[in-house]
């Protein structure tokens, strides 16, 4: 339990791990669990009031169900107004500049942006002009903080479970990351948050999908299943964006499965403990087995129910206690 | 808002071990008098030292009764309304956690100082959010004054009028390592300056 938590959060925004310190990044996780226990209120209203009142934008200009849905739920269970716009509906069809669709949307008293978009470094745009909180959801291929914390939260909360020490942290647990590293940015706000946290990553999958000089981010890289995942206490498996096979990055989906998919004799090298991830949506025995997706290691239908958590405790950091305006 | 008081701060004793004893010992003695079905009481402990109180006061209840009421911790975080005006953690300082139903109970909320008010209506309402209690009731060791709600105590332990530059606090042996209550004069802006 966090006891000196005052006064630590400044942000306005949050647009990456990149921006954050581990104490900040511990503050979000531990401000989370609050938030876990009142989506699991048997009786009573599964809702708090503190963004009661309160405005937030979900703006996706890239398709999304989970990390939309979860955003959308967790400001519903902080009783935010929330609204939806679609980048297809939305004016920038028009040839509407994204600065003048968000001063539109401020006009109308926006509280809080989440925005979802194809180019890297767009909320960092807007969350510099503008005065509403800007959580990145997704920018291109750089960062998904929410996903990098919602993951990190569901890893620590089963490390002080198996560890029995409520105060364990990830300091020296392995994770392996497997599969497309390279049009990743589950796997790029991953690496840095498992960092800063103090894991130790092991990148896997074909070199077409591997950044070059990726082991400068301070992790490991191999090209061989088994060697990830010997040792490792968390798998990782991220998706495989099927639409990639037409530019060729590997030569067929038979050969990735054969060499990468995370499967029951890939497991066989595991540790017993071992826990299976995947941020969704799954393309099921492709790069996880549907007895492993489903099986007793993977926790993730937790990660899923975790997201909705930490996307309320980042809210309510940035809105109850983060910096008022630019 | 803090706990801590330095050393240069005189800290006056308003209560000290044996009265802290004797004042939760009167408190149970007229819960148990106020209450004739206990079967339906239930303690909430105001998170930090609302919850040893209730603990010391639902085990009195028991040794008076032979019926122990359920305790429970109230945290209050995620009800207040000190987090738009930027003051105030967003941290909890632990969770609500009880395993009981509070409807159709009576449930008693228990804090150590009373002062504005603001966390026992922080706490009614996310009692509230549980379901619908036959009726709430609220235990303190001490009311300090200063209240800006419409709420009183219906089982007060001691009660003093203090001035906006004075600080009530209480110290329990289960998080603190001794038992009293004190009074700090604080340093006004103008003597500090």
């Amino acid at each position: 339990m966090p006891t000196s938590g005052e006064n630590i959060w400044s942000h306005k925004d949050l647009l990456g791990i990149e921006e954050l310190t581990r104490e900040e990044i511990e503050l979000i996780l531990d401000t989370a669990p609050q938030f876990v226990a009142v989506s699991e209120r048997e009786s009573g209203i599964k809702k708090v009031p503190l963004l009661q009142g309160r405005l937030v934008v979900n703006w996706f200009y890239e398709p999304s169900t989970r990390t939309r849905t979860s955003f959308e739920l967790a400001a519903k269970r902080l009783s935010a107004d929330t609204l939806s716009i679609a980048a297809s509906s939305s004016s920038s069809v028009k040839g509407e500049t994204l600065h003048d669709t968000l001063d539109n949307i401020e006009a109308m008293h926006s509280d809080v942006i989440i925005l979802r978009h194809g180019a890297a470094g767009a909320p960092h745009i807007l969350a510099a002009r503008h005065k509403s909180h800007i959580i990145n959801a997704g920018d291109g291929r750089h960062e998904h903080p929410t996903q990098a914390l919602l993951d990190a939260f569901t890893m620590r909360n089963h490390i002080r479970a198996l560890r029995g020490d409520p105060n364990a942290g990830l300091d020296g647990v392995r994770v392996a990351l497997v599969g497309d590293i390279e049009h990743s940015r589950v796997a790029r706000s991953n690496i840095m948050c498992l960092n800063k946290l103090g894991a130790k990553v092991t990148l896997c999958g074909p070199s077409t999908l591997m950044p070059a000089c990726i082991e400068r981010m301070g992790v490991d890289v191999t090209h061989k299943l088994k060697e990830a995942i010997d040792g490792a206490d968390i798998i990782y498996s991220l998706r495989i964006q099927l639409e990639r096979q037409a530019d060729g990055l590997f030569p067929s989906l038979r050969e990735y499965i054969r060499l990468f998919r995370i499967d029951t004799a890939a497991l066989v090298h595991a540790k017993d403990d071992a826990l299976v991830m995947h941020p969704g949506p799954i393309n099921r025995d492709i790069e996880l087995s549907t007895s492993v997706a489903d099986g007793h290691r993977s926790v993730i239908l937790e990660q899923v129910s975790n997201g909705v958590a930490i996307r309320m405790a980042v809210m309510h950091l940035l809105v109850n206690s983060g910096r008022k305006s630019r | 808002m803090t706990e801590n008081f330095s050393s240069e701060q005189e800290a006056t004793i308003v209560m000290d071990q044996a009265t802290m004893a004797d004042t939760l010992r009167r408190l149970a003695r007229e819960i148990v008098n106020d209450n004739e079905s206990l079967e339906d009481l239930a303690l909430l402990g105001i998170l930090r030292r609302g919850r040893p109180l209730a603990d010391r006061l639902a085990a009195l209840i028991g040794e008076m009764t032979g019926v122990t009421p359920p305790v429970g911790s109230l945290a209050t975080t995620l009800y207040r309304d000190d987090f738009r005006g930027g003051i105030g953690s967003a941290v909890s300082k632990g969770n609500t956690h009880f395993e009981f139903n509070v409807d159709d109970r009576t449930i008693l909320l228990v804090d150590d100082v009373l002062a504005a008010g603001r966390t026992i209506r922080a706490a009614m309402d996310e009692v509230m959010d549980y379901g619908r209690p036959r009726r709430i009731q609220l235990a303190c060791l001490v009311d300090r004054g200063g209240r800006e709600l419409p709420i009183q105590a219906d089982y007060l332990g001691h009660s003093m009028a203090t001035e906006a530059n004075e600080w009530v606090t209480a110290r329990l042996q289960e998080i603190d390592g001794e038992d009293g209550v004190f009074l700090t004069r604080l340093a006004t802006e103008a003597e500090g300056a």
